[in-house]
C-alpha cells in the first residue's frame, strides 16, 4: 500500500513557472548565448551574399547573359558562352555521374550489403570523396585532353563527373537504406523477385531523396573551379562542339576578377551573382523535392 | 506425437512438417516441429514471446530465406511437395502462400496500385479493376475506399491499413495466407473486423495466424498449436509445440499443464 502515502507525502503545490528560479535563468541565457552564436555564423554568408550583390547588380544586364566576353580594355560584352559552358560541362558530367552513381549505390544499398566487394566500393567512394578537385582536374586532363588532343567540355564534363560521383553515390545510397524494410519483406512475399522489389518498390519510394543528392551534387561541381581549369580550359568564343575549349562561368571568374580592366572585373561580379544563384537556385529546389515526400 | 497429428489431420492437409528443426546460425531457435496444416481452416499459433512462432510462419513461405544465417533439418511438405527442394522456386512458392505482416505495410503508392501490383508482377491480364474492386471487397474495405482509390494507402487508418495488405495478398489469388500478429498494431473494432474477415477467408483460402491475443485465437481458429520456450543448457531458448489440438480441446480440455496455464493466463 505505497500509493496513499506517496500522495499524502507529495501535496500538489504551485504549478506556475517562476522566473527567478536558477533553473529557469539558467536556460534563458544559454537561449541568448546560442542565438548570439547562430548569428556570428551566419556573419560571413550574410557577407558574401551582400558583396557579391552590391558589386554584380550594376551588369546584370541583358547582354551580360547573351553577348560573348568584351576584349581586354573594352566594356559591355557578356559571358553568355561561359553560362552556356558552365551547363554544358555540368550536364555532361551528370550524364556520366548519375546513371553510375545510383547504379553503384544501388548495388551498395540492395544486393551487396555486407560483401567484401561492397566494403570496397565504400572505401573508394570516402577516399574519392577526399581527393582535392584540382587532383581531378589533372586527373581528367592526362586520360581525356591528352588522349583527344584538346580541352574540351566533354574533359571538363569527366573531372566534374569524378567530383559528383562520391556524393552521388554516398547520398542515393542512403536513401536506398533509409526506405523501410517493411517494404521489401511486402514486396517480396507478393512473389517479387529481388530485382522487381528494388525498381518497383524501393527505388521509387527513393527518388526524392535521390535527386536532392543529386542536385547538391550538381550545385557544388558547377561551382567549382580547379577541375574546369586544364580540362575545359577558356574560350572566348561560343561553343560549336562538346570538343573544343569550352568557357565556363567559373574559369571566368577566376581569370577576370584578376584582370586590370574594370569591365571585365565587373563582368567578374556578376558572373559571380549568377553562379550563386545557380547554386542557390538548385538547393532550394532540392529541399523543395524532399519537403514534397515528407507531406 | 501421432495421436496428436490425427487429431488435426481431420481434413487434407495443405503443409506437413517432419522433425523440423530451425536454426539461425547456430542457434536452435525451434526443435522437432511435426504439425499438419488443415486445409481451408484457420490454425493459430500462440505461444510467450520469443518462441518461434513468427519463424516457424515465415518458413512456409520461404521468407526466411532473406535471412542469411537461417537454415533448417528435417522437412516442410506443401502438398506433398518439398518445400525447401532445392528446385523449388521461393518465389513461386511466395505466390502461392501470401502474407499479412504485424505491422501495417502498405507501399508508399495509390490504394488501387497497392493491389495491383501483386497481379502486375503474374503478367494478370483480365480486368484490373474489377479484380481491384473483388480484392477490396473481400477485405471488407470497398465501401471505406471505394470513391478514392487513388488516395495512398499510406494515408488510411492503420485497421483500413491492415485491411488493404489482406487485400493485396488476395490480389494474387494464393492457396495461403499467412498472417503475423495481423492485429496487434490495431485497436479492438478494428481487430473484430478483421476477425470477421478471417471467417469468410477461410471459405476460399487456409489460413495461418500468429496471435498473442488469447480470445482471438478462441474465437477466430478452428486449430490452436501451443508454443513454448526452454533454454537447454547452453542457455540457448529453443521454441517447441506444447500441444497442438482443435481450438476448443486446446482451451477447454488440454491435456499439458503448460498449456493449461497459459490459455488461463497464469504465465505467458
Ligand atoms: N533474424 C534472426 N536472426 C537470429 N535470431 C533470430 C532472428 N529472428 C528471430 N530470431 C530468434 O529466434 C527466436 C524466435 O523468434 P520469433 O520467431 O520472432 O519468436 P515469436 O514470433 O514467437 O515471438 C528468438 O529467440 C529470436 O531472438
Ligand atoms: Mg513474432
Amino acid at each position: 500500500m505505497t500509493a496513499p502515502d506517496f500522495a499524502t507525502a507529495r501535496r500538489p503545490g504551485s504549478l506556475n513557472r517562476k522566473p527567478t528560479s536558477p533553473r529557469t535563468l539558467f536556460a534563458s541565457a544559454m537561449t541568448v548565448l546560442s542565438i548570439f552564436f547562430t548569428l556570428l555564423a551566419l556573419i560571413p554568408l550574410v557577407a558574401v551574399l551582400a558583396y557579391v550583390l552590391a558589386n554584380g547588380l550594376s551588369r546584370l544586364d541583358v547582354a551580360a547573359f547573351t553577348q560573348l566576353p568584351p576584349a581586354p580594355g573594352l566594356g559591355g560584352g557578356g559571358f553568355g558562352n561561359a553560362l552556356l559552358g558552365t551547363l554544358l560541362t555540368v550536364a555532361i558530367a551528370a550524364v556520366i555521374s548519375i546513371p553510375f552513381g545510383v547504379v553503384a549505390a544501388i548495388y551498395l544499398s540492395e544486393f551487396g550489403r555486407d560483401t567484401r566487394l561492397a566494403d570496397w566500393v565504400n572505401f573508394f567512394t570516402n577516399v574519392l570523396s577526399g581527393v582535392p578537385s584540382i587532383v581531378i582536374g589533372a586527373f581528367a586532363y592526362a586520360v581525356v585532353v591528352l588522349t583527344t588532343g584538346t580541352f574540351s567540355a566533354v574533359a571538363g564534363g569527366v573531372a566534374l563527373a569524378i567530383l559528383m560521383l562520391p556524393t552521388i553515390v554516398r547520398t542515393a545510397a542512403e536513401a536506398l537504406e533509409s526506405v523501410p524494410n517493411d517494404f521489401r519483406q511486402a514486396s517480396i512475399g507478393l512473389g517479387a523477385t529481388r530485382l522487381q522489389t528494388t525498381l518497383k518498390i524501393v527505388f521509387p519510394a527513393a527518388v526524392p531523396a535521390i535527386l536532392t543528392g543529386i542536385m547538391l551534387a550538381i550545385a557544388r561541381a558547377a561551382g567549382e573551379t580547379a577541375p574546369v581549369l586544364f580540362t575545359a580550359s577558356f574560350s572566348q568564343y561560343w561553343n560549336t562542339t562538346i570538343w573544343q575549349p569550352t568557357a565556363t562561368l567559373s574559369r571566368l571568374v577566376f581569370s577576370f576578377a584578376t584582370a586590370p580592366y574594370p569591365g571585365q572585373q565587373e563582368l567578374a561580379w556578376t558572373a559571380s551573382l549568377v553562379l550563386v544563384a545557380l547554386v542557390l537556385v538548385t538547393s532550394i529546389l532540392a529541399r523543395l523535392v524532399t519537403q514534397r515526400r515528407h507531406k | 506425437m501421432t495421436s496428436r497429428l490425427q487429431s488435426a489431420r481431420q481434413t487434407d492437409s495443405i503443409f506437413r512438417t517432419e522433425d523440423l528443426n530451425i536454426y539461425y546460425g547456430n542457434f536452435l531457435a525451434v526443435r522437432d516441429l511435426s504439425i499438419d496444416i488443415a486445409k481451408n481452416s484457420i490454425t493459430a499459433f500462440i505461444g510467450p514471446s520469443g518462441c518461434g512462432k513468427s519463424t516457424v510462419l515465415r518458413c512456409f513461405n520461404r521468407l526466411n530465406d532473406l535471412i542469411k544465417s537461417f537454415h533448417i533439418e528435417g522437412k516442410i511438405y506443401y502438398h506433398d511437395q518439398d518445400l525447401y527442394a532445392s528446385e523449388v522456386d521461393p518465389v513461386e512458392v511466395r505466390r502461392q502462400v501470401g502474407m499479412v505482416f504485424q505491422k501495417p505495410n502498405p507501399f508508399p503508392k495509390s490504394i488501387y496500385d497497392n493491389i495491383a501490383f501483386g497481379p502486375r508482377l503474374l503478367g494478370y491480364k483480365g480486368d484490373m479493376d474489377e479484380l481491384v474492386e473483388q480484392s477490396l471487397k473481400q477485405a471488407a474495405l470497398w465501401d471505406d475506399v471505394k470513391d478514392k482509390l487513388k488516395a495512398f494507402g499510406t494515408d488510411l487508418s492503420g485497421g483500413q491499413q491492415q485491411r488493404l495488405c489482406i487485400a493485396r495478398a488476395v490480389a494474387v489469388q494464393p492457396d495461403v495466407i499467412l498472417m503475423d500478429e495481423p492485429c496487434s498494431a490495431l485497436d479492438p473494432i478494428s481487430t473484430l473486423k478483421v476477425e470477421d474477415l478471417l471467417q469468410e477467408l477461410k471459405e476460399k483460402y487456409t489460413i495461418l495466424i500468429v496471435t498473442h491475443n488469447m480470445q482471438q485465437a478462441s474465437r477466430a481458429s478452428d486449430y490452436t498449436a501451443f508454443f513454448n520456450v526452454e533454454a537447454n543448457s547452453k542457455g540457448q531458448r529453443t521454441g517447441y509445440v506444447v500441444e497442438y489440438e482443435r481450438t476448443e480441446a486446446i482451451f477447454q480440455s488440454p491435456k499439458q499443464q503448460a498449456t493449461q496455464e497459459y490459455v488461463s493466463g497464469r504465465f505467458g
